[in-house]
C-alpha cells in the first residue's frame, strides 16, 4: 500500500462572496490522528467535504501519498468517511452494510464476508450480523459505521462529528474505542468535531480553524498552553487573558507591565521576539494562578464575586480591583473542609513566568 | 377505538384540566372522530352498499341474474380486458415519466425545489376535463400537432390522431402524472442524502450508487404512485371517453350507460361490484408485496424484507444495472467537476423541465385560443374577446360558477368541521385501532369515485336531494375530507404541542390556549388545507354528473354538457378562466402552507 500521508497545498473553496475555505496549506503524516477542530462556520466541515471529494476546491491541490486527487470523484480516492448520522443502508443488513465497499472493490462474496465478519469483531458486535440498522442503538450505528470503514482500509479516514449524537458517557466510551481502533490499524484518521475536550483528549494534533482559515497547527498542549493567537487562548478552555506592554527579556521569558498601571510581571516569550514597549497580551490559566489573602504583595488584586465547585475543581471569580483589567478566574483542587474563601474577599494573585505566556498583539479577546 | 386505557398523548399528569380528560379519555376521542366516522358510514359506506346490495338483490328477494347477464356475453369481459389494459399501460408510462421528475425535484436546492413543485402541483390541480379537451384541440385535424407536422412537412395531409387507443393512453399518462410525481415525492424526500455520497465514499461509481443504494430506497415510492394511478385509472371516464372511440371504452362509461341510459340498477351495481373487486385484489396484493405502511411514506426501510431468494436475485440485477450504467458514464467525458455531491446531471434535469413543459402546455394553449376569432383551430387569429362576452351574458354559465363557488365553500367548511378533529385525533391519540380509523378514512381516494357517485345518487334520489347543493356539498365533502384530514394532519405533526402545555401552565385555560395558541399557529395551515377542499370540490365532476340535477349543473359538469355535445371556442374561454383561477388558488395555498410550516 502507497504511502498513506496527506498533503493540502493552496485549498480553497467560496459560496459567491462567501470565504467557506481561505488558501489553506496542511500536511498530516501517515498515521496521525488529526483533529479539526472549530465553531461552526469555521471552515472545518467544508475542508473535510474537499478532502472526501464530496466538494470540489476552487484551487489548490489535495495529494494523498504522491497521488493527485484533487479532483478526483469520491470513489476513487481510497478515503473512508464516517457521516455524522452514520448514513448506514437502511435497506441492508449490518454485514452487507459493512460487506458494501468489498462488494465495490470486486473482493469475492465469501472472502468479503469473512473481512465483514472480522471487522464486526473488532467493534464488538459479532452478534448482530444478520440484523437491519434500525434494528440497533444509537452506539452500535455507530460502531457499524468505524468497522464499514475500517474494513477496507482506507489510507486516510475521515470522520464528521461521528459522536455528535451520543450521550456524555457513551461518547467518552467512544472515544476510548475510536483511539483503540487508531492504535491497532495505524491508520490516518482526520476527525472533526467543535467540542474542544475531544480534541484534546483523542489528538496528536488539532488544528484550529476560525473564519474559513487554520488559526493554529499543534499538539494539544501547543494549544493549550501555547496559543499563537486571543481566539486560540480564548477557544479553548478557561483562560485570563490581560492586557500589558513589554519591559524587557530575559532568557525565555518576556517582562510586562500589566495594564494602565504597568503591574509588573512575567510571562514565556512563545517564539515572539518583541520589540520594548509593545502591546501584547499575558495568558495564564485559572489552575496556574497562586491565591494569596495576604494584600500588598506584588500582583494582581481581585474581590470575590463568586465561589463555585465544579467537582474536582473550585473555581473562584473576581472583580478586578487593578484598571483595564478583566474578570479574573482562579482554580484550584477541591479539598474536603478546605479553607472556604468568602464572597467580597480581596485577594492577590501571582504566577510563575513559565505559567503564563504572551500572545503578540493588541485588540480584545 | 374508545378504550379506557388509551391515554391522551400531550396530557400532561398533574394539571386539573387533564386530570378530568384522562378519567374518561374515550368521551373526548367520541367527539373529535365520531362525526367524521358517521359521515362517512351514511354517506360512503351506506351507498355503496346500497348500490352492491342493489346488484343482488331484485326487489323480491336474492339473485344472481345481473351477474349472469354480465358474464353472458363478452361485452363486458372485453370491456374489463380493455379498462385493465389501458389502466396498465396508462401506470406504466405515468410511474415511468414521473420517476425522473420526481427524482430532479428531491435533490434539487430548495428555491428550484419551489419552482419545480408549483408546476407539478398546478398541473395537478388543473381540471382533468380542462386538460383532456385540450388533446381533443391540439390532437384535432386542424389542432396543433397537425397543423405542426404539416407545416414541417412530415404528413401531407392532417391525419386522424383523434380517437384511438394511442390518444386515449396519452391522455391518461398526461392526466396521471402529476400524481404520479407527488406521491413519490413524498417517499423520496425522505430518502437521507447522505446515503448516496456514503455509498460514493464506499467507493460505489454514481450508476452503482443510484441503483445498489438510492433505487431501492426509492421503490416504497414507486409502488405507491402505481397503486394510486393505477386505482385512478381504472375508475376514470373523462379521457377515454373525449380522445377515445368505440374500442377505447372502459368500464366507468358502462356504469354512466347504465345509469343515465337504461336506468338499469341491478346491472350497474354488479358492474361496480366487478370493479371494486378489481381494485380490492390490486390492495391485497399491494399489501402482500410492499405493505400498506409505505403508501403513507412513513417507513423507508424494510425490515421485513429477510434473506430471500427473490432479494438476493433482485440485488443481483441492480448490481448488474449499476454496472452497465457506469460503463455507459464512462463513455461521457468527465470534467474537472466530476463527481462527489452535484445535482442531477443536466441532460437529466433538461430530459425533466421538457416534461414539465409538456405536462402544463397543452392546457396553457388554451390561452391564445380563447383571444382567437377562427374558432379552435391553430394557429388562433384576430383577437377577440368575444368567446368570454358570450361566456358572461349565458345565464347557465354564470348559474354554474356561483353554484360551484356556493357548493365549494360548503364543501370547504364542511370537510374542516369534521375533518380538522379528526385530524387531531389522529395526531394527537394514541388510540388503539388508529391505524383502521385513518385507512378508513381514507378510503374515499382508493374506493373508485364512480362508485361513489352512483351510489349517492340512488341514496340521494331516496332522500331528495338530487339537484340539492345540499346533496352536492355532502358528495363533494366525501371526497374532499381526506385530503382535509392528510394536510391537517401534516400541519399538526409539524405543531409542537409544548406550546399548548406552555400556554396552560402560564393560566391559559384549555380553549383559551386553543384560541390565543394553537389557532393563531396553525391559521395559515387550516386554510390551506380549507383551499384544497375546496378546489377539490370545485373540480368535481363524477358526483356531479349524476346529483348536481339537470338544470343545477356544477361548472364542470356543464363544461362535460357542452364539451360532448359541442365543442365551442367559449369552452377555451371557460377553460383559461378555470386555469387562472386554479392557479391563484394553488399559488395563495401554497405560499400558506410554507408560511405555517416555516414558523
Amino acid at each position: 500500500m502507497s504511502s498513506s500521508s496527506l498533503t493540502v497545498q493552496g485549498l480553497a473553496k467560496r459560496y459567491g462572496e462567501f470565504v467557506a475555505l481561505a488558501p489553506t496549506d496542511l500536511l498530516v503524516p501517515e498515521g496521525e490522528f488529526l483533529t479539526l477542530l472549530g465553531p461552526s462556520g469555521s471552515g472545518k466541515t467544508t475542508l473535510l467535504s474537499l478532502l472526501a471529494g464530496l466538494a470540489q476546491p476552487d484551487e489548490g491541490t489535495v495529494r494523498i501519498g504522491a497521488q493527485d486527487v484533487t479532483y478526483s470523484p469520491p470513489y476513487e480516492r481510497d478515503i473512508g468517511l464516517v457521516f455524522q448520522n452514520y448514513a448506514l443502508f437502511p435497506h441492508m443488513t449490518i454485514e452487507e452494510n459493512i460487506a458494501f465497499p468489498l462488494k465495490m472493490r470486486k473482493v469475492a462474496a465469501g472472502e468479503a464476508q469473512r473481512r465483514a465478519r472480522e471487522a464486526l469483531e473488532m467493534v464488538h458486535l459479532p452478534h448482530v450480523a444478520k440484523r437491519y440498522p434500525k434494528e440497533l442503538s444509537g452506539g452500535q450505528q455507530q460502531r457499524v459505521a468505524l468497522a464499514r470503514c475500517m474494513v477496507y482500509r482506507p489510507s486516510i479516514i475521515l470522520m464528521d462529528e461521528p459522536l455528535g449524537a451520543l450521550d456524555k458517557k457513551l461518547r467518552e466510551h467512544m472515544q476510548l474505542e475510536i483511539k483503540r481502533l487508531h492504535r491497532e490499524t495505524g491508520t490516518t484518521i482526520i476527525y472533526v468535531t467543535h467540542d474542544q475536550e475531544e480534541a484534546m483528549t483523542m489528538s496528536d494534533r488539532i488544528c484550529l480553524m476560525n473564519a474559513g482559515r487554520i488559526e493554529q497547527l499543534g499538539t494539544p498542549a501547543d494549544l493549550y498552553f501555547r496559543p499563537r493567537t486571543l481566539f486560540v487562548a480564548d477557544f479553548l478552555g478557561e483562560s485570563n487573558i490581560l492586557p500589558a506592554s513589554v519591559r524587557g527579556r530575559t532568557g525565555d521569558e518576556i517582562d510586562v507591565g500589566l495594564g494602565a498601571q504597568g503591574i509588573p510581571a512575567r510571562a514565556l516569550a512563545n517564539g515572539h521576539g518583541l520589540p520594548q514597549g509593545a502591546p501584547v497580551h499575558l495568558m495564564v490559566r485559572p489552575q496556574n494562578l497562586n491565591v494569596a489573602r495576604a494584600s500588598g504583595g506584588p500582583g494582581l488584586r481581585g474581590r470575590v464575586t463568586d465561589v463555585m465547585v465544579t467537582g474536582s475543581l473550585t473555581k473562584l471569580y473576581m472583580a478586578p480591583l487593578d484598571e483595564g483589567m478583566p474578570q479574573l478566574i482562579a482554580a484550584f483542587p477541591t479539598r474536603n473542609g478546605g479553607e472556604a474563601f468568602r464572597i467580597d474577599e480581596v485577594l492577590t494573585l501571582s504566577w510563575n513566568g513559565t505559567d503564563a505566556v504572551t500572545i503578540a498583539g493588541a485588540g480584545a479577546a | 377505538m374508545s378504550s379506557p386505557t388509551a391515554t391522551i398523548h400531550n396530557s400532561a399528569p398533574g394539571t386539573r384540566a387533564s386530570r378530568r380528560a384522562a378519567t374518561r379519555p374515550w368521551r373526548k376521542q367520541v367527539l373529535m372522530g365520531a362525526p367524521l366516522v358517521l359521515f362517512l358510514l351514511a354517506f360512503l359506506v351506506y351507498p355503496v352498499g346500497q348500490l352492491l346490495g342493489l346488484s343482488i338483490y331484485n326487489g323480491q328477494g336474492f339473485t344472481l341474474e345481473p351477474y349472469r347477464h354480465l358474464f353472458a356475453s363478452t361485452l363486458y369481459a372485453n370491456v374489463l380486458w380493455i379498462t385493465m389494459k389501458i389502466s396498465l399501460m396508462t401506470t406504466a408510462l405515468a410511474v415511468i415519466g414521473a420517476y425522473p421528475v420526481a427524482y430532479v425535484i428531491s435533490t434539487a436546492n430548495p428555491a428550484t425545489k419551489g419552482r419545480l413543485i408549483f408546476w407539478v402541483l398546478l398541473a395537478f390541480w388543473t381540471s382533468f376535463l380542462v386538460r383532456a379537451f385540450a388533446w381533443v384541440v391540439l390532437l384535432g385535424r386542424n389542432g396543433v400537432v397537425n397543423q405542426l407536422l404539416v407545416s414541417v412537412g412530415i404528413l401531407d395531409r392532417p391525419a386522424d390522431l383523434l380517437y384511438n387507443y394511442g390518444a386515449v393512453i396519452l391522455g391518461m399518462a398526461h392526466a396521471m402524472l402529476p400524481l404520479a410525481v407527488m406521491t413519490m415525492l413524498a417517499v423520496m424526500e425522505n430518502i437521507d442524502r447522505s446515503l448516496p455520497r456514503a455509498a460514493s465514499t464506499l467507493g460505489a461509481r454514481p450508476g452503482t450508487a443510484f441503483w445498489t443504494v438510492y433505487f431501492p430506497l426509492s421503490m416504497p415510492g414507486v409502488a405507491a404512485a402505481a397503486i394510486m394511478v393505477f386505482v385512478t385509472a381504472i375508475g376514470f371516464f373523462i379521457v377515454p371517453a373525449l380522445l377515445g372511440g368505440r374500442r377505447e371504452t372502459m368500464i366507468t362509461q358502462l356504469i354512466i350507460d347504465q345509469v343515465q341510459q337504461t336506468l338499469n340498477w341491478s346491472l350497474a351495481g354488479s358492474i361496480s361490484v366487478l370493479l371494486l373487486a378489481v381494485v380490492l385484489a390490486v390492495f391485497v396484493l399491494y399489501d402482500r408485496v410492499f405493505g400498506f405502511a409505505t403508501l403513507t411514506g412513513e417507513s423507508a426501510g424494510a425490515a421485513r424484507n429477510r434473506d430471500t431468494a427473490m432479494r438476493r436475485l433482485g440485488a443481483r440485477v441492480l448490481a448488474l444495472l449499476g454496472a452497465a450504467s457506469d460503463e455507459l458514464l464512462r463513455l461521457v467525458p468527465r470534467g474537472r467537476h466530476a463527481g462527489g455531491d452535484r445535482p442531477a446531471p443536466a441532460a437529466l434535469r433538461a430530459f425533466v423541465w421538457v416534461l414539465l413543459i409538456l405536462i402544463s402546455v397543452p392546457a396553457f394553449l388554451m390561452i391564445p385560443l380563447s383571444f382567437g376569432s377562427n374558432g379552435l383551430n391553430w394557429p388562433p387569429t384576430g383577437f377577440t374577446l368575444q368567446w368570454y362576452e358570450q361566456m358572461i351574458q349565458s345565464p347557465v354559465w354564470a348559474q354554474a360558477l356561483s353554484r360551484s363557488v356556493i357548493v365549494a365553500f360548503g364543501t370547504g367548511i364542511l370537510s374542516m368541521l369534521i375533518g380538522v378533529p379528526a385530524a387531531f385525533l389522529m395526531v394527537r391519540s394514541q388510540m388503539r385501532g388508529k391505524g383502521a380509523m385513518l385507512a378508513f378514512i381514507l378510503s374515499p381516494v382508493v374506493v373508485p369515485r364512480m362508485i361513489i357517485a352512483v351510489g349517492l345518487f340512488y341514496v340521494f334520489a331516496q332522500m331528495g336531494l338530487v339537484g340539492t347543493v345540499l346533496g352536492m356539498v355532502i358528495g363533494h365533502t366525501v371526497v374532499s375530507v381526506p385530503y382535509v384530514v392528510m394536510t391537517m394532519m401534516a400541519v399538526l405533526r409539524n405543531y409542537d404541542t409544548r406550546l399548548d402545555l406552555a400556554a396552560q401552565s402560564l393560566g391559559a385555560r384549555p380553549m383559551a390556549a386553543l384560541r390565543h395558541v394553537t389557532f393563531p399557529i396553525l391559521g395559515a395551515g387550516m386554510l390551506s388545507s380549507f383551499l384544497f377542499a375546496f378546489a377539490t370540490s370545485f373540480d368535481e365532476l363524477t358526483i356531479a354528473l349524476f346529483s348536481s340535477g339537470g338544470l343545477n349543473a356544477t361548472l364542470p359538469k356543464q363544461f362535460w354538457d357542452e364539451v360532448t355535445l359541442q365543442v365551442s371556442p367559449v369552452i377555451a374561454a371557460v377553460s383559461t378562466c378555470l386555469l387562472i383561477f386554479i392557479a391563484i388558488l394553488i399559488f395563495t395555498a401554497d405560499a400558506l402552507r410554507r408560511r405555517s410550516m416555516a414558523r
